[in-house]
């Protein structure tokens, strides 16, 4: 936010701690910035934030309602907390419904290890789902030569979406169906291996943290994930390199 | 007075207790502390009737899994969900989204070579429509998720709680661990 070409710049409080950020800065970056731990997942650096997954909530002096960290830009005198009581509560919360509404089992899942959702459950000390599993009947959709997706693991971050359109320009993915119906989809609900416009580009794999899209071939615990990327590209096309 | 521990296997593969047994000679120091009344490992036949620990490995997936943990919780101080099979059915669940009907006429009807007919003895017991978490039958006080959970967090577990803590396990393990 450059202001007589200069940039404009507060200072706030996280967790009590004084910070300086950039006005036009999200509370989630300049959380990270000062090394203050925010769970996310549909979050991922070099797309847009859409504050869908809601484990960023943070709670923010003076407002009744906690607040998504990744879409809040900050303020001058703002006094953010990011770990309380209730806070920890609601992730928890989301954490379990989530595994609760598909079927999971890391034990078996191609990212076994490399999971950003089994990680954040160890983080926020999940040892059980205290609701009932769904157990739901979802299909595997492995027609595509190099990849595949099962929607027993998608935690509809749609991180696939975003990255197919954002990054890649092509944008075969979508969501389709509401609440409990909603899936991700490829080309208006084609089998993905009859995609005429997906590029094989393979960006919606490298971006998934969980399970729900893999590497053909990969078995369990053996699809790496490698999301890296995505902050340099970004960075290019904006400079133009 | 030593502790009395229990041990069951619902529907799992064994593979925790393979991994409780992995502690190698970490095993005696155990050994001196407790009484093993129930387990696959040792020969008793009934449940006791006061078990202070009992580690429970494996899903509850048939009638027989549901009565067996029922009369375990009653006689049990501190029941433990030992690996991801009891904590949140894991693989056994994996048939759930399946009618039963299909999958035992699958097993041994469709792909049956020889004798193609339903198991009907009276000492089988029937398949729940659903494969359940122990903690959805009965309250479990202490969850050891991993598939398997290793040695070292299971003796870590099992000494915490025989000196009368609740073990920290959020650093040690996780599903699918």
């Amino acid at each position: 936010m450059p202001v007589n070409g200069q940039i404009k710049i507060v200072t706030l409080k996280v967790n009590g701690k004084d910070v300086s950020a950039r006005a036009d800065q999200t509370i989630l970056q300049v959380c990270r910035e000062n090394e203050v731990f925010i769970p996310t997942l549909c979050h991922l650096e070099g797309l847009s934030n859409i504050g869908a997954c809601r484990l960023c909530m943070v709670e923010v002096a003076g407002q009744k309602k906690l607040l998504p960290a990744c879409t809040t830009t900050v303020n001058e005198g703002m006094e953010i907390t990011t770990t309380t009581d209730r806070l920890g509560h609601y992730r928890r919360m989301i954490l379990e419904l989530i595994f609760s509404e598909r079927n999971h089992t890391c034990s078996v899942c191609v990212s076994n290890n490399y999971c950003e959702l089994q990680f954040l459950s160890q983080k926020l000390g999940i040892d059980h789902i205290r609701v009932p599993y769904r157990f739901p009947k979802f299909n595997v959709d492995a027609s595509h030569p190099y990849f595949v997706l099962d929607h027993n693991r998608c935690i509809l971050c749609t991180r696939c979406v975003r990255v197919c359109d954002e990054i890649e320009g092509a944008h075969v993915w979508d969501v389709s169906g509401r609440g409990i119906q909603a899936r991700v989809i490829t080309e208006l609900n084609q089998p993905w291996g009859s995609a005429e416009t997906c590029t094989q580009c393979g960006k919606c794999v490298n971006v998934c943290p969980v399970g729900a899209l893999s590497d053909k071939g990969r078995s369990v615990a053996e699809n790496k994930k490698r999301s890296e990327f995505l902050p340099y590209l970004t960075q290019r096309r904006r400079e133009k390199i | 007075m030593k502790a009395k521990i229990a041990t069951t296997w619902l529907d799992g593969c064994s593979g925790c207790h393979m991994s409780f047994l992995d502690m190698d000679e970490r095993i005696l120091a155990i050994a001196d502390r407790i009484e093993l009344v129930y387990s696959p490992l040792v020969d008793f036949k009934t449940f006791p009737d006061q078990v202070d620990v009992t580690i429970v490995e494996g899903a509850v997936a048939s009638v027989d899994d549901l009565n067996k943990i029922k009369k375990i919780r009653k006689h049990t101080r501190f029941l433990v969900a030992l690996g991801d099979c009891a904590i949140n059915a894991n693989v056994p669940s994996m048939r759930n989204p399946i009618p039963v009907e299909q999958i035992i006429n699958r097993a041994y009807v469709e792909n049956a070579v020889i004798h193609d007919e339903l198991p009907k003895h009276p000492a089988l017991p029937d398949l729940l429509a659903r494969v359940m978490p122990v903690h959805e039958v009965v309250k479990v006080d202490v969850f050891i998720p991993g598939c398997p959970p290793s040695n070292d967090t299971i003796f870590y577990a099992v000494a915490e709680l025989l000196d009368g803590r609740i073990p920290d396990l959020t650093d040690k393990t996780r599903f699918g661990a």
